[in-house]
């Protein structure tokens, strides 16, 4: 913690200059405790997930009818369900595509959010114009029932890639198109400020052109709100893949994803076997709130008033 | 600012024009819809099929369609469920005040529970209270709203009887007992008392947490330290003064969330067989029922741009120093 103070203090700056923001960063961050031990838990389910077949020793898919619904016990520590499947090794592997899926349409939908946010800030005028007349347009979308829509019309379409695997492909897309659109205004909004920043007429005095002063100059410099946005965005999206899988409309079986697991779960739970409707919400529930945790503690690290 | 009221009204027409093309257009694309049921009929032949789409309507190109649609919905007429045949208004009114009392009662209670905690939490910021309600609310953000449902059925019904009855103590669904006709209010309250939890958590935690942070913000200023000074009573401060200020920023989200929760109903009703919106919905979907799908999303994403302009409006009333022009 007193390192992180000799930064900023002038007498000393010369002999620390060598401290990297990002070791600055890392000692804010460092200091929520609950942020750190919750990357540690995601990291944590992200690695079980990655080494599911070392992780278990049943198959996920493997069909066992003499141990269908076995209560949760030492060797099913999950219990098994109606096909008599190893429950703990469905959450593993739900786990890859639920995980994959929160991470890749985030991903996505930063990039566009990104490209929409910087080329709307940057050139102004018209362009910035219909920038935001698509993000309002996109806000002013009901979610959940075009979310519904989309993945209906991707589902059923004629496009073998979309289709494989349970239509993942499908629901990265819809989630992607449905959430870059907070990044783009967070975007837009630090661009227009930093546009008229004397460093960007200094860079545009030594030559740089329009794509360099976007991509070397401004874009590092508004990267704080797009991490912790898109930090939170990966947990939004592991629930809406979870929330369509549940009502039906996500990742079709037999590809397991923590909400298509949990898709017959009334019935189950009201026939009696409460446990397939508690350990994959749990695991929701874990990672959520875990990732949730680590985008609090980035904000808290990222916020330079924070910094002493 | 009637000037910019009427200006912002005035944008929306084309904004809410373009999604109805791109909700068309997603749905018309789709397979399945309204002559899917027909396909496996046997008696009925290529040629019954032809004259039952040209009836219909549904062989005409989409920009055609679309035109019929838009021209008969200006006029107040937005068609007929395909499933049901009966008018669209007359299905989503049906089911509209079931929606609207899960949505007033869930409101009711996530905001009566989450603004004395976030004023508490706030003056008390650090203490053993603050962290505690804190950490509820990120777990009330963070759980599945469905899960949360089947958590609770699987408590208040599943595990949780009535001493006196034997019966669950809550029902895990439907609006009221078996074999009551009429509305009774005691009836429905207690039906609602699942459905509502399950609704209201997630605007519990989030509510929460704005208030408390809303309210950091406010009493940290110098006419609150005035108001001290003056020898106001602290729970006079808190009130009158510091609440009022405070407030704004959660009316305004209030107003933003409310046309959103139609969406979060559909998990609510769904699992507790409420026959609402969200339910209807669901169906509509699955059978790709056009009309019905058209006039609940557009009336959904008309709600939202009006509450944006509620809240903004609202905002500019409740702090004087914000000016639209």
């Amino acid at each position: 913690m007193s390192t992180t103070n000799l930064y900023f203090d002038e007498g000393l700056a010369s002999e620390t200059h060598h401290r990297t923001l990002r070791d600055i960063y890392w000692g804010q961050f460092r200091k929520h405790h609950l942020a750190v031990a919750s990357a540690i838990v995601v990291l944590l389910m992200v690695l079980l997930a990655i080494a599911a077949p070392v992780a278990t020793k049943y198959t996920p898919d493997k069909v066992d009818f003499g141990s269908r619904y076995l209560a949760p016990s030492l060797s099913h520590i999950m219990g098994t369900d109606s096909l008599g499947r190893d429950e703990f090794t469905r959450v593993l592997y739900g786990g890859r595509i639920s995980i994959a899926v929160g991470l890749i349409a985030t991903a996505l939908g930063l990039i566009f959010g990104i490209i929409v946010g910087a080329i709307g800030g940057f050139y102004g005028g018209w362009v910035d114009n219909l920038a935001m007349r698509l993000t309002d347009l996109m806000l002013a979308l009901p979610r959940l029932f075009v979310l519904i829509l989309m993945t209906m019309l991707l589902r059923n379409a004629n496009v073998p890639w979309l289709q494989s695997s349970g239509g993942i492909a499908a629901i990265i897309l819809v989630i992607a198109t449905l959430s870059w659109m907070t990044v783009a205004r967070l975007v837009r909004g630090s661009f227009l400020s930093l546009k008229e920043k004397e460093f960007i007429e200094a860079a545009r005095a030594l030559g740089a052109g329009n794509s360099r002063i976007i991509w070397k100059h401004l874009l590092p410099n508004a990267m704080s709100p797009i991490i912790v946005a898109g930090t939170l965005r990966v947990a939004s999206s592991i629930i809406t893949e979870a929330g369509l899988s549940f009502l039906g409309f996500g990742v079709q079986p037999p590809t397991p994803s923590w909400g298509n697991m949990l898709e017959n779960a009334q019935d189950e739970m009201l026939k009696g076997h409460l446990w397939l409707a508690f350990f994959p919400g749990l695991v929701i529930f874990i990672i959520v709130i875990s990732v949730n945790y680590v985008g609090d503690g980035l904000r808290d690290a990222l916020d330079p008033r924070k910094i002493q | 600012m009637t000037q910019y009221i009427i200006r912002r009204l005035l944008g929306a027409i084309p904004l809410l024009l373009v999604i109805s093309v791109i909700v068309f257009i997603m749905i018309q694309l789709t397979p399945g819809g309204p002559m899917a049921a027909f396909e496996e009929n046997p008696n009925m032949t290529p040629e019954d099929m032809a004259r039952l789409e040209e009836q219909l309507g549904l062989n005409r190109p989409i920009h055609v369609k679309y035109y019929h649609w838009l021209m008969k919905m200006l006029q107040g007429n937005w068609g007929y469920s395909m499933t049901t045949k009966r008018p669209v208004l007359q299905e989503i009114g049906d089911r509209l005040p079931n929606t609207l009392q899960l949505m007033i009662a869930a409101y009711i209670v996530a905001l009566s529970v989450a603004i004395p905690i976030g004023i508490i939490s706030a003056i008390k910021q650090y203490t053993l209270f603050d962290h505690i309600m804190t950490t509820l609310a990120f777990i009330g953000q963070a759980i599945p709203i469905f899960w949360f449902g089947l958590i609770l059925i699987i408590v208040f019904n599943v595990w949780l009887k009535n001493p006196t009855t034997g019966k669950p103590l809550f029902p895990g669904g439907g609006m009221q007992t078996y074999g009551l006709t009429g509305f009774h209010l005691m009836d429905r309250l207690y039906h609602l008392i699942l459905p509502v939890t399950m609704l209201s958590m997630f605007l519990m935690g989030s509510y929460t947490r704005y208030t408390r942070s809303s309210m950091l913000d406010v009493i940290r200023l110098d006419y609150i330290r005035t108001a001290r000074s003056k020898g106001l009573k602290e729970r006079s401060v808190i009130l009158h003064h510091a609440l009022k200020n405070a407030a704004i920023p959660i009316v305004t989200i209030v107003a933003l969330d409310l046309p959103g929760l139609f969406g979060g109903a559909l998990f609510t009703e769904t699992i507790f067989s409420w026959p609402g919106i969200g339910r209807l919905f669901f169906r509509a979907a699955q059978r790709v029922d056009y009309p019905l799908l058209m006039a609940i999303v557009l009336i959904n994403a008309t709600l939202i741009i009006l509450f944006n302009l509620l809240a903004d409006v609202l905002y500019a009333y409740l702090d004087p120093r914000i000016k639209y022009s």
